[in-house]
């Protein structure tokens, strides 16, 4: 019983350590998109770790706390992906190390298709 | 089309009822049974999210391997995220792409997007019919064959044995 506690212990603690990484990229990342791709990535992990360290140290609670996880995993993702494309949509710009923004050529194609070609 | 959308439905708010409640008494389960019975009827009646799911053997064994193969992507992706950050030089190489896939029903490609945002470097922008713009922290190559080789397959594979 003890050492599961203290294995659970460290568990939430490699969490913490995720999530702690995912700030110091929120700080570090150069513009906003890899910004997002730091932050939802180590928050996912973090958040994973920390319920599993919880389940150890909780044994009771593990259906809550898997209910929480399942949570996690599906909407973490869907937020950080609308976040980018409403960024993108703000014409919020990429950091000056962007190589390549298909995206970007895409949409003005579109446009041009839709109000015709000026020459 | 329609009994399967319902029974799955009712399958999925039942398992959520019982994982909240935690119990096995018999007036619990009549609740959430009539709850679950009645949010499907009204909700699922005409919900499309379960088209073309494969209820085989098959593709619930390829779930779990799914499963695994997800939780394997998003550590490796966590461990290249703290690489990048850790590292004095921040060695990213940043860029969007497009690239393609062949999956057609929504929900597989709502689950191909997702596991892509979760994996190492890359980040859904945006899905216009079978193009999805992703933006890659390392763009090793801008051609859309490459990128697709390399972002997509991998949950492809997967997702395409559990969905049509």
């Amino acid at each position: 019983m003890e050492t599961l506690q203290t294995i659970g212990a460290f568990v939430v603690l490699a969490g913490s350590i995720f999530i702690f990484l995912g700030a110091l990229g929120l700080v570090r990342m150069p513009d906003v998109y890899n910004r997002i791709q730091a932050g939802t990535k180590a928050s996912t992990l973090g958040t994973l770790l920390t319920l599993v360290g919880l389940i150890m140290i909780m044994p009771a609670w593990w259906n809550k706390f898997l209910l929480l996880a399942i949570f996690v995993i599906i909407t973490n993702p869907v937020s950080s992906h609308v976040l980018a494309r409403a960024s993108h949509a703000a014409k919020i710009r990429l950091s000056k190390k962007t190589v390549t923004d298909h995206y970007e050529t895409y949409k003005k194609e579109k446009e041009e298709k839709a109000h015709g070609v000026k020459s | 089309m329609k009994l399967k959308a319902f029974l799955l439905s009712f399958i999925i708010l039942m398992l959520i009822w019982l994982l909240l409640t935690g119990t096995f008494d018999l007036p619990m389960l009549l609740t959430g049974a009539i709850s679950a019975a009645i949010i499907s009827l009204i909700l699922c009646s005409r919900c499309t999210i379960f088209k073309g799911l494969k209820l085989t053997p098959a593709a619930f064994f390829y779930t779990i391997v799914y499963l695994f193969v997800f939780l394997y992507e998003l550590i490796r992706s966590n461990l290249d995220v703290a690489r990048r950050v850790l590292s004095p030089s921040l060695p990213i190489n940043p860029g969007i792409v497009d690239v393609k896939t062949r999956l057609k029903s929504p929900m597989a490609r709502m689950i191909l997007t997702n596991s892509i945002t979760l994996t190492p470097g890359t980040l859904t922008v945006d899905i216009e019919d079978d193009t999805l713009f992703i933006h890659w922290i390392d763009v090793s190559s801008e051609d859309r064959e490459e990128a697709t080789k390399k972002i997509v397959n991998r949950f492809e594979n997967i997702i395409s044995k559990i969905y049509d």
